[in-house]
């Protein structure tokens, strides 16, 4: 694997690599010298839920929202956008998968709403609608 | 009629020209979002500029809108000189992007209410796309002017090189007393008014300061221009000029 030697200059502005070979322990990374992770999340109309899309990375929640803009609310219908730092999210372990196998298993079918029996009734009804 | 004609076109050369400046920032923006920011507003200006052109034409017979945009000679031009500048330093783009935008925001603005019809309407129909731009500009004004002591002098000179300029956005036309006496537009001099007072708190909030001494680069709105815009006319109309008259793309 081929390794980038540290002190290889960034033209990024969002990423700063601490130089170790000239520095023993003193380095900081300064305010801004690396852009924040931020949680985008876009609303197609008002009413619907705000569904995650994706992250931008910039200095404040402002320019994130700018940034997550351009990135996110040029192309789809959109009303408005969320933008949450991703150190804010908590999530489970993915160690702890397991935990969730339950929801699926065969024998636990009944939970599954396509599994009613209305659903039959359902689909019963719009097939003789079609035929009509 | 002659002074609808005169406005439409100031409106249209400055948005074209503004508009193929800010273009020039695709594949160069400091980060991928400005690159991807500046190439759509750029689209929006050229948008813009293409809605006064199609009034031209429809409404007084002109020629057509990419007659209008690629074929008129240096002298015909009547943008302000201000949007017609090379783009130098981000800094420097950023600048003019915040003075150029209140204006046009403003100017739209005030033409919601025109007797013209068609400006009225193109005035409702583009405004979510001017408060953007505005947003846009307003966020990175001040944040730079607040950052540090290299992008705050950055910023300040800009302002002070651009400002003169930025006051040509104003220049009266010939036609000033007749658009407001037909309840056209409201004139050169009540926008520039409105214009201080929107522009003015937030270049405080930016720790800026607005130049004390100022006298308006005034010219461009008679076709009298730098020597920056032939260069730019020459390029945008490179292609077309290569292709015989009345071939289809």
């Amino acid at each position: 694997m081929s390794k980038i030697p540290l002190n290889t200059p960034v033209l990024d502005p969002r990423i700063k690599r601490v130089d170790l070979e000239s520095t023993y322990g003193t380095t900081a990374i300064g305010e801004n010298e690396h852009w924040i992770s931020w949680e985008v999340f876009h609303q197609k109309k008002r009413g619907d839920q705000h569904v995650h899309v994706g992250i931008v990375h910039a200095p404040d929640a402002q320019l994130a929202l700018l940034f997550a803009k351009e990135q996110f609310g040029r192309r789809l219908a959109c009303v408005n956008l969320w933008v949450t730092k991703s150190s804010d999210i908590f999530s489970f372990s993915y160690d702890d998968e397991d935990i969730f196998d339950n929801a699926t298993a065969p024998e636990k079918q009944y939970r599954e709403a396509a599994g009613f029996k209305v659903m039959e009734k359902i689909n019963r009804y719009k097939k003789s609608k079609q035929k009509a | 009629m002659e002074a609808i004609k005169n406005l439409l076109f100031r409106m249209a050369d400055d948005e074209l020209i503004y508009g193929h400046r800010m273009s020039e920032w695709t594949g160069m923006g400091p980060i991928m979002e400005e690159d991807i920011a500046y190439s759509s507003m750029a689209q929006d200006k050229i948008g813009h500029a293409l809605a006064n052109y199609s009034i031209l034409e429809k409404e007084f017979q002109t020629a057509n809108p990419d007659k209008l945009a690629f074929f008129r000679k240096e002298n015909e031009m009547m943008n302000c000189q201000l949007v017609e500048l090379s783009n130098h330093e981000y800094d420097f783009s950023l600048v003019r992007h915040f003075l150029f935008d209140h204006a046009d925001f403003i100017r739209y603005e005030m033409l919601s209410t025109s007797s013209f019809a068609p400006l009225a309407q193109l005035s409702k129909k583009i405004k979510g796309e001017l408060k953007y731009h505005v947003l846009h500009a307003d966020t990175w004004l001040t944040r730079l002017g607040n950052a540090t002591d290299e992008s705050h002098v950055r910023m300040q000179s800009a302002l002070n090189e651009l400002w003169n300029y930025a006051l040509g956005i104003f220049e009266p036309s010939d036609f000033e007393a007749q658009l407001i006496a037909e309840k056209i537009f409201d004139g050169e001099k009540v926008l520039q008014q409105k214009w201080i007072e929107k522009i003015s708190p937030i270049i405080e909030k930016a720790n800026l300061k607005i130049p004390t001494s100022s006298s308006p680069v005034y010219g461009g709105r008679k076709g009298y221009h730098t020597d920056q815009l032939q260069p730019l006319l020459t390029e945008m109309a490179e292609v077309i000029s290569s292709e015989a008259e009345g071939t289809e793309w």
